[in-house]
């Protein structure tokens, strides 16, 4: 420590000082002359209008509430994207720039500018833009995000899964799914936008199960889930979470905001630890679901997504329902379509079990049309909903269709999972196989056959071929394509069939030419073809995985005259609400193409009967 | 004459923020005096229980606006203190550079704000004008020139930009070169001499007892410095002195000021030689600024600020705020008890004397 020596008094000290007069001074200059900001000063806000997404998370950071989310109505409703924009109040501003550092987009960014003169108020509350508040090109960009101030983690938490070439070997699921401190990892990562919400053909309060699940209450994540916004008639709810957190498709995290510059929340999985963790004889507890009887019944053919779940919709309102399945078991598509790797059994039965534990009774076996008329069921219920399904398969009509060993998919993959579950003959496994398709479908009977082909011959030799050309057009989701090069099947995309050809009574392969499109300038599909390019995939078995047809055999033809069908689909209104008053339907026969709008037909279809059936009592 | 009371503040240009004092004066002399605080009315102490985490960090360089990053670094070192984090050395090094950066700045406020009671003004103008070169740095180096807001619980916002070493060596050397002249116009100077000699005296046991640090305690002759006593960030791989008075008066502890400078120099140029390059900050936890949450627990961390020992009690509950934060705000007992203890008895013209040397920060007091 130094000691203080004090400065000697010195009469003349002072007047040293004086050598500075002559010298420039280090004052403003008068007139003004401006002075050039820092590089990385934290001025004014500017936001690149085509980047932002107005997802909101530059109004949440903010510390001092100086940004509002403003609806602009010139923006136009794009999926993905919601049509407001940043307003920041300069009053409120406290140049912090965290704003900037978490934009998910990028979008937002700060300016060099510093001055900033009005006499009106209103002046100093503004909507940036490109051109900043003072409406000019160019503006000098000051503070932007960088790597080290990035506020947004971008990658997601990595799940663990088996292997390709382990994987193959069985049909066991594959996903092992999240550990708790992983789950709760990944959700940090949410910025509560709710796009994602949007997004969901259910609109399932997506953002709120994820932080339940940061805040370890699995409990609540749980209802939210399940009942969704309660006091809302259950908006969101999805009774079918178990297996939506397997198997959706997952459209919610294309739209997460965050997949704009990183890595989307993996919201599938989240959905599925939520379900995973809690055992099925807690959810009566914990859901607590005690709906007030309405003594009128409602009748359900088909036990896939969309009628489940409409029972589970019309049970919590009080209704009584009974669900009729033609198959075995019931779940329809879920049950007899997705391959048990990726939906395991034991999950769709959690999901059915509530369901029933609230008083649904669901009659398999019963095909109606068949073992009970249709008309019973407009005498014996109060309204009745169809959700069947498309149940039939397509065919391409090319010659040697007609062989025996070219099949269609969904019947083929249906005694797949009979025969896994020990409930059916073994179905034939072929040494080589083509599959003809591009979507989900043609990957599922693809990777199913290559896991047969495996136990069986100890190798995989699948191919598939569809119209599209590359991965990103055919219709499948990407990472089933990734899953199955993975798992030894080999894509020849771009190829167009011209028969099947059959040596000796025998398969032995398909014939194809090159497609050159698929869509025309219109998006409609309209192949085309260079009949000169032609190759052939060699194969002991065919099978055509081209898109699915609804079955109405059921339907009576006076009702069928009296609903309108657009391209093989019933046309209802937004209560899945056909012209025939108490006759209701949705899932695939009405929007397709997946579980999660099956759902939401059945949640829709439940509020719309709802509605008909307490107008009916007063009228 | 009888008693007469009137207000020194808050609004008057000896006033160092928004602080009033109540005073009762016989003749040209204080009877009593009543320090009234609360005009800055904000009340960040219960404010940052509202605030998550990471938004806290706009609010907490308000507390003490010559100094900002003081309270950014007891709120960044608390909370990696709970978060049980390793900050990357390069950014503890920018951090060092940055408070001692601070430090000069802060003490040629001080010298500014005695030129109204004293009224002289060339030296502390000169003050305002050196002090703004500083400020240049700071824009540089974390965007803005007064609310940094640029250390951050992990490390640092950003990486220093290029050239930034070379426009703190200039600025440094300028410094420097300035020192003479501050002698001669400010401590050789006869007025100084006799307007702040013998003034606004503090005595040892009485800054003890009061709980005074920092420059009030070091002119009564006691070492007290945090960066010595209990080193945080790399100060105790650097060398630099403590300037330490006896006198306890009001012209040893501006001198103080002085004689920290080329301290803080020495400090500055050694950060810059010693600093490696590599990372400046690690997540202090997991997910986005949004959902921060900091272990369950309490800490009690504290730095030398040039007016004394800054401290930051924080309580968390594990959740996504602060359960309490606590500030020990290193001019509160000069502020609060010194004014009532040592004012009575003093002249008028001698009161902004005691709430310039002794770095008198209202917010810190309001907080
Ligand atoms: S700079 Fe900070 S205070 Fe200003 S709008 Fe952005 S987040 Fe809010
Ligand atoms: S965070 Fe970025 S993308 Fe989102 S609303 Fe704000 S400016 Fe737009």
């Amino acid at each position: 420590m130094k000691k203080n020596t004090t400065a000697e008094k010195d009469f003349f000290a002072p007047i040293k000082a004086w050598k500075f007069l002559f010298k420039k001074p280090v004052t403003i200059k008068v007139p003004y002359v401006k002075r050039e900001a820092a590089e990385r000063y934290r001025g004014f806000h500017i936001n690149d209008w085509e980047k932002c997404i107005g997802c909101g998370t530059c109004a949440k950071i903010c510390p001092t509430d100086a940004i509002k989310m403003e609806e602009i109505r010139e923006i136009p409703q794009k999926y993905g994207e919601k049509p407001q924009r940043p307003v920041i109040d300069y009053g409120r501003c406290s140049f912090c720039a965290m704003c900037v550092d978490i934009c998910t987009t990028g979008s937002l960014k700060m300016t060099r500018e510093y001055v900033h003169i009005s006499k009106d108020p209103e002046d100093f509350i503004f909507i940036p833009t490109e051109k900043g508040i003072h409406g000019i090109e160019n503006v000098p960009i000051g503070w932007t995000r960088d790597e080290n101030s990035d506020l947004l983690e971008l990658e997601r938490v990595e799940m663990e899964m088996l292997q390709g070439s382990e994987r193959v070997k069985s049909f066991i699921e594959y996903v092992k799914g999240y550990s708790k401190e992983q789950a709760m990892h990944e959700a940090a990562r949410c910025v509560e936008c709710a796009i994602c919400t949007d997004r969901c053909p259910e609109h399932m309060q997506i953002p709120e199960y994820i932080k339940s699940i940061w805040k370890d209450d699995l409990n609540e994540a749980l209802r939210w889930l399940m009942k969704g916004k309660e006091s809302e008639n259950y908006f969101g709810a999805n009774p079918f979470s178990g297996v939506c957190g397997r198997v959706c498709t997952h459209k919610c995290e294309e739209a997460c905001s965050l997949n704009n510059r990183g890595e989307a929340i993996a919201i599938r999985w989240l959905k599925r630890y939520i379900v995973d963790n809690i055992p099925e004889e807690d959810y009566g507890k914990i859901l607590d679901i005690k709906p007030s009887p309405k003594n009128k019944k409602v009748a359900i053919v088909g036990s896939g997504p969309a009628g489940l779940s409409a029972a589970y919709f019309l049970a919590t309102m009080g209704y009584e329902v009974d669900v009729y399945e033609s198959l075995g078991k019931p779940g329809g598509v879920m049950r007899y379509g997705i391959p048990s790797y990726r939906l395991p059994d034991e999950i769709l039965d959690k999901d059915i079990a509530f369901i029933q534990a609230l008083g649904v009774k669901i009659f398999v076996g019963v095909a109606v049309g068949k073992d009970i008329k249709f008309e019973e069921l407009k005498e014996k219920y109060d309204a009745v909903f169809v959700s069947t399904g498309f149940s039939l398969g397509r065919s391409t009509g090319i010659p040697g269709t007609e062989h025996p060993d070219v099949v269609q998919a969904l019947p083929l993959l249906r005694e797949i999972r009979d025969y896994l579950r020990n409930g059916g003959a073994k179905p034939k496994v072929p040494k080589s196989l083509v599959v003809i398709g591009g979507g989900n479908v043609a990957m599922d009977v693809a990777r199913s056959i290559a896991r047969l082909q495996m136990q069986e011959y100890g190798k995989v030799d699948v191919k598939v071929t569809s119209l599209e050309r590359n991965y990103e057009e055919m219709p499948a989701d990407m990472e089933e394509i990734e899953e199955g090069l993975e798992e030894g099947v080999k894509f020849y995309p771009g190829w167009g069939p011209i028969k099947v050809k059959v040596e000796n009574d025998k398969v032995i392969g398909v014939e194809l030419k090159k497609c050159v499109q698929v869509f025309d300038e219109n998006g409609k599909f309209s192949p085309q073809f260079n009949e000169n390019e032609k190759t052939f995939l060699n194969g002991e078995m065919v099978v055509e995985a081209i898109g699915q047809a609804p079955d109405y055999s059921y339907l009576p033809e006076d009702i069928k005259n009296k609903i309108e069908f657009i391209r093989g689909r019933l046309l209802t209104n937004e209560y899945r609400q056909t012209s025939i008053k108490w006759l209701f339907a949705g899932g695939d026969i009405v929007n397709g193409p997946d579980i999660i709008h099956g759902v939401a037909d059945g949640y829709w279809a439940a509020r719309g009967i709802d509605e008909y059936l307490s107008q009916k009592k007063e009228g | 004459m009888g008693e007469v009371k009137f207000f020194f503040g808050p609004n008057h240009p000896g006033m160092h923020g928004n602080f009033s004092v109540h005073m009762y004066v016989e003749g040209d002399t204080v009877v009593r005096a009543k320090p009234v605080p609360g005009f800055l009315h904000r009340g960040f102490e219960k404010l940052m229980e509202r605030r998550l985490w990471y938004q806290n960090l706009a609010l907490v360089p308000r507390i003490c606006v010559p100094e900002p990053d003081i309270n950014e670094m007891c709120y960044a070192m608390g909370i990696e203190k709970l978060a049980g984090v390793e900050v990357p050395e390069r950014a503890q090094w920018i951090r060092m550079i940055i408070l001692e950066l601070a430090r000069i700045a802060n003490h040629f406020m001080s010298f500014a704000g005695i030129g109204g009671p004293l009224g002289l003004y060339t030296g502390p103008f000169w003050g305002v004008a050196d002090r703004d070169k500083i400020l240049d740095i700071f824009e540089s180096l974390t965007g803005a020139r007064i609310y940094h807001m640029y250390i951050v619980p992990g490390g640092v916002r950003k990486d220093m930009p290029p050239k930034i070493q070379d426009m703190i060596l200039k600025t440094l050397e300028y410094i420097e070169s300035r020192l003479d002249d501050y002698d001669n116009i400010i401590f050789k100077n006869r007025i100084v001499h006799t307007r702040l000699k013998g003034i606004a005296l503090l005595d040892r046991n009485t800054a003890l007892e009061m709980g005074v640090t920092g420059i009030g305690i070091r002119a009564t002759g006691v070492p007290y410095d945090i960066r010595k006593i209990d080193p945080y960030l790399f100060y105790d791989k650097v060398e630099f002195e403590v300037p330490v008075a006896t006198e306890g008066d009001a012209y040893s502890r501006l001198r103080l000021k002085f004689l920290e400078i080329p301290q803080s120099i020495k400090i500055i140029k050694q950060a810059l030689e010693k600093m490696p390059e590599g990372k400046v900050n690690v997540p202090i936890s997991e997910g986005n600024a949004l959902r921060f949450r900091v272990p369950k627990g309490q800490v009690y961390v504290h730095v030398e600020a040039t007016r004394g020992e800054y401290g930051y009690f924080i309580v968390s509950d594990g959740g996504e705020k602060p359960y309490r934060v606590t500030i020990r705000g290193a001019s509160y007992p000069q502020t609060l008890y010194g004014i009532e203890k040592y004012l009575p008895g003093t002249r008028i013209e001698d009161v902004p004397i005691w709430l310039d040397t002794m770095g008198i920060c209202s917010p810190e007091v309001d907080r």
